[in-house]
């Protein structure tokens, strides 16, 4: 069993995004870059697949060389070796030219299951991986909070509105992994020091074998026109050290005469 | 040309979602700007009515795909539909709901018409002649203004984003769609149903949510009570479902539910980054914590520094007095 996880490094949930003075993007300076945190989901379930069944676990980020730390990270969780994508051309690209460079990995790689993160936590589009699919010609399963391998196929269970569906799957297949689908282990030492060595092939434009118009930032068919902040609250009415059941009756009043919502 | 405004009609057990009615309504308002019919889509078996009734809610034709393949939500079978709906109407924007459905859908639908989707959009507008959409990145620290450059522009809204569009008297056409699918390599075997009569979190007009303040599971039914006199859905931090205080599929926040009511009540929780980010585009909120200094009073519209023990009661039998009035 070959299973091959898609992550990507993003800002730390607690960093502070500041945009650039033109509107055009963040302030990457003193940001802590960290694995996506919906990624580390799908690593572990890579791992426990390999744990339980045997195999190989690759891990493959597109992403400009600060993108390797997160690799060593899934690397020093277990993962057994890394591919690296970037190139210069592969800058700007949008999610259909992040999955095809993806796609070309895969087709190199032909692993039995790809699994990735629910979405990133930078911009939260979860595309990539239906796009990946979509040019692989595989299905794909989003949002697993249960992955059950069986001969040939995979049972997974997926969170909706209510209650959950029960997906089965032919293999190979794409599916994202969603909070609850296990517990991430922590790098242990040994597991750092021996991620160090752990193999991370670099895979460029000409190892894709498509066209730099195929990627990048002139390719994308999503255009980031500006950034904006995020609106200012007014500040609001916060009541202290008066009788609770005073302070109560008047946000309820509020509620109701201001706020209009109840 | 494209023109004109498509909407996925997503429904599940012969019940049209909530957000549908919201997409028609902004969606009329973009098919008027930009010129052009408002039609719709819709997926599933013995649809056909329930798809005639998006007339009313302003949809001019609605295409059809019926059959047993579809009973169940599928990727490729309901990815094959709205694409084939789509080359049938030839729109210059989709809409679907940031739904678990719609999650899954949308990006494939994008992928194979090779075009762009924007997720969970909190606005879409007009601007000279074409679609433009606002929607939060970095987990709701900031916004992007995104335009697209294929057709047709694809978004995703959130729910509870635009009021549901007004019943009318209007009826729709019906055409059928062939989704060109006959075997499915991934299929719905089941749908296990959990908190049967709960309101969804993701479509609630009111939460009340418990964090780590709550102190232990048997607690969170103070939360319930208040809920049910005003009607509202009960979520909670990560922190009360990291301490095992409430099940994850009530988590909001970064790594639970996204969500967007007009009313959220807040009760012992600090106000964490990764929880604002599933909050804070809540119309109104109200926070109530012991600790003068939780961060999520600087969200707050309203808020109360005491016990949530002492306030909640209170507050339930106050809410109970004014709805009586």
């Amino acid at each position: 069993m070959k299973v091959l996880v898609c992550l990507k490094q993003t800002p730390d949930t607690e960093a502070t995004i500041k945009i650039t003075g033109d509107g055009k993007g963040i302030e990457e300076q003193n940001i802590k870059w960290v694995m996506s945190p919906y990624d580390e989901f799908a690593v572990e379930e890579a791992i426990r697949l390999k744990e339980k069944k045997g195999g190989e676990t690759v891990v493959v980020s597109m992403g400009p060389d600060r993108a390797v730390e997160a690799m060593r990270t899934a690397l020093a969780m277990g993962m057994d070796r890394g591919v690296h994508c970037w190139d210069p051309a592969f800058a700007g690209s949008d999610a259909l030219a992040t999955a095809k460079i993806l796609a070309a990995v895969v087709k190199k790689e032909n692993p039995d299951l790809i699994l990735c993160g629910r979405q990133a936590i930078d911009f939260d589009q979860a595309q990539v991986p239906a796009f990946l699919a979509e040019l692989l010609g595989l299905p794909q399963v989003y949002m697993a909070a249960k992955i059950d391998l069986q001969d040939g196929k995979a049972v997974v269970n997926r969170r909706i509105e209510g209650g959950e569906e029960i997906v089965e799957t032919s293999l190979p297949a794409v599916i994202t992994c969603d909070k609850g689908l296990n517990e991430p282990r922590y790098a242990s030492l040994p597991g750092i020091m021996k991620a160090k060595k752990k193999e991370v092939k670099k895979f460029t434009l000409a190892d894709s074998g498509l066209a730099a118009s195929d990627v990048g930032a002139g390719g994308a068919k999503l255009k980031v026109i500006q950034y904006l902040p995020l609106p200012e609250r007014p500040p609001g009415k916060v009541f202290k050290g008066e009788e609770t059941a005073d302070m109560v009756k008047k946000v309820v009043r509020l509620l109701r005469d201001e706020a209009k919502v109840i | 040309m494209a023109s004109g405004v498509l909407v996925f009609a997503e429904q599940r057990d012969g019940k049209v979602r909530k957000v549908v009615y919201e997409l028609l309504n902004i969606g009329k308002q973009i098919a008027d700007k930009m010129g052009g019919p408002l039609s719709a889509v819709i997926v599933g078996k013995n649809v056909g009515e329930l798809g005639k009734s998006l007339g009313k809610f302003g949809a001019q034709k609605v295409y059809v795909a019926d059959g047993d393949l579809f009973q169940l939500y599928s990727t490729e079978g309901y990815a094959g539909a709205v694409t084939a709906a789509v080359k049938a109407a030839d729109p210059a924007v989709l809409l679907v709901g940031t739904t678990a459905m719609g999650k899954d859908l949308t990006p494939r639908v994008a992928a194979r018409l090779g075009v762009g989707a924007a997720s969970d959009c909190t606005k879409v507008e007009v601007e000279a002649g074409k679609l433009v959409a606002t929607r939060p990145v970095y987990s709701g620290k900031c916004y992007v203004k995104v335009e697209f450059a294929g057709t047709p522009a694809i978004a995703a809204i959130r729910p509870n984003t635009y009021p549901v569009a007004a019943e009318a008297g209007g009826s729709a056409e019906l055409v059928n769609v062939d989704a060109g699918v006959s075997a499915l390599k991934a299929k719905v075997t089941q749908v296990v149903k959990s908190g049967e009569g709960k309101i969804e979190l993701t479509e609630a007009e009111k939460i009340v949510s418990g964090g780590r303040g709550m102190k232990d599971k048997a607690n969170f039914k103070i939360l319930e009570d208040l809920a049910g006199v005003i009607k509202a859905a009960v979520g909670a931090s990560r922190a009360a479902v990291d301490s095992g205080y409430a099940p994850v599929d009530i988590q909001v926040g970064q790594t639970g539910k996204v969500v967007n009511p007009s009313l959220y009540m807040a009760f012992g929780i600090s106000g964490a980054i990764q929880h604002l980010a599933g909050m804070r585009t809540s119309k109104v909120i109200v926070a109530v914590n012991k600790d003068p200094e939780a961060p999520i009073f600087q969200k707050a519209d309203y808020g109360i520094v005491d016990d949530l023990f002492k306030v909640v009661p209170l507050m339930t039998e106050e809410f109970k007095k004014l709805l009586a009035e």
